[in-house]
């Protein structure tokens, strides 16, 4: 076990971990953060994404020893202050149904956002483009994005 | 998914260190960049080594830069870094649209073309725009450096040229003297999340020299020098085009998968061919030497 730390939504955070342990299951299951999910656990879906160090990664296939010193923020992080414009947008439009892929979907717009502000609506699908929703279909998640960054 | 073998973990800040800790270790060691395949081989079982060598400590890895006419990329580079840069798509850009087919943004964010170019699987993107560019495979162990052309990188699926104790530490691309335009095809189901069913390279010399690679047909991607060889002699028309599509039905061996079967690879290799070709001839019309889309 190696005592590693890192920067967890803003908060500096120690724990032992062992070289074979992934960085999903460290987060779920020994630091209760539960915004990342396990879904194909091979890095096709897109439930896992967690923002590290500012890019959207899968944390299925990251080893959590890996993440040593550097910044990881997930969904409980960027709504910490209550919802984000982008996330009251999905609510009204009801976008999400089971809410599986909803993480990974906000967090890989907000990456998308905070470099261009106001992406046209390829852009918004080749952000989302492999984070797999099987329930409301895409078209409201993208409603919503094109919504909260249209120009003023 | 727990992982159920133990292995130790390593992460050198120098390139010696990494070398020593390669030779020290030699085939039971795996090189960890990116991570995108190896954390499924690992996951799966199907490659479980005694010490992950996790090289993002060493910086030098991590540049794309122009050297004595030849463009350098790190081992660290991922395709969202090729995408984003200028240099590449300048001097490289049939390479700057195979990496914006790479899986989705969120794999492109962490996964390298020195590790794609590693693992080597049938279906990569990199090995067609670095076969038809010619492109050179840099090696460090601590016995030296060598050097592997690309032609002889691949020597089956999954499997390189590499040596035990060997790190790549950057691939480079010669800058062509002459005019030049290269396109780059790749069938997949959906866009924004696949792996390709087959894939075809076109980089074409105002010479009328014209390199032409294809991947995931075969288990190593290939460039046809008799293909290239008959379409310099015959030059670019209809019946050229036609004569070399009936000769790729010679030179690639496509395989019946899951995601497709061996006629349909077939038969869209020839028509991505005519795509890339022609795509390839249309850019190659432009002004200027940077073919945009």
């Amino acid at each position: 076990m190696k005592k590693i730390s890192f920067t967890l939504n803003g908060e500096l955070r120690y724990i032992y971990v062992a070289p074979n342990e992934g960085l999903l299951e460290v987060l779920r299951d020994k630091m209760g953060v539960k915004s990342p999910k396990c879904g194909c656990d091979s890095g096709d879906c897109g439930a896992c994404t967690v923002i590290l160090n500012g890019k959207t990664v899968r944390s299925c296939l990251i080893f959590a020893i890996e993440v040593d010193g550097q910044d990881i923020l997930t969904l409980e992080g960027i709504s910490k202050d209550g919802l984000t414009p982008l996330q009251t947008a999905l609510n009204e439009r009801n976008a999400y149904q089971c809410g599986y892929c909803a993480p990974g979907m906000i967090l890989s717009v907000t990456e998308l956002i905070k470099k261009n502000p106001h992406p046209s609506e390829h852009e918004i699908k080749e952000s989302i483009a492999g984070n797999l929703c099987r329930c409301t279909g895409y078209k409201p998640v993208i409603d919503a994005v094109l919504e909260v960054t249209k120009k003023h | 998914m727990a992982i159920p073998y133990e292995f130790g973990y390593e992460k050198p800040l120098t390139l010696e260190e990494a070398i020593q800790l390669l030779g020290k270790h030699g085939k039971n060691a795996r090189v960890l960049a990116g991570g995108t395949d190896l954390a499924n081989e690992v996951k799966q079982g199907f490659r479980v080594p005694e010490v992950l060598i996790d090289i993002k400590g060493i910086d030098s890895l991590r540049k794309i830069e122009i050297i004595d006419d030849r463009l350098h990329i790190g081992a660290l580079v991922t395709f969202n870094e090729i995408l984003e840069s200028k240099a590449v798509q300048d001097n490289a850009y049939i390479l700057y649209e195979a990496a914006g087919l790479v899986a989705s943004n969120g794999v492109r964010n962490r996964a390298t073309m020195v590790g794609n170019i590693c693992s080597a699987v049938a279906c990569m993107d990199s090995a067609a725009p670095l076969l038809v560019h010619d492109a050179t495979i840099h090696c460090l162990s601590v016995d030296g450096q060598r050097d592997v052309t690309v032609q002889k990188w691949f020597v089956d699926n999954r499997k390189t040229a590499i040596g035990e104790k060997e790190l790549v530490t950057h691939v480079s691309i010669p800058i062509p003297k002459l005019k030049y335009a290269g396109a780059y095809q790749k069938m997949m189901r959906y866009s924004g999340e696949d792996l390709s069913q087959a894939n075809v390279g076109v980089l074409l010399f105002s010479d009328g020299k014209c390199n032409v690679a294809f991947g995931s047909v075969g288990p190593i991607p290939k460039r046809s020098p008799k293909l290239e060889a008959f379409i310099k002699e015959k030059g670019i028309n209809s019946q050229s085009i036609a004569d070399a599509k009936e000769m790729i039905s010679k030179i690639i061996a496509p395989i019946t998968d899951v995601r497709a079967t061996k006629e349909y690879r077939m038969h869209m290799t020839k028509v991505m061919f005519e795509r890339a070709i022609n795509t390839a001839v249309e850019r190659l019309k432009k002004p200027k030497l940077i073919t945009k889309k």
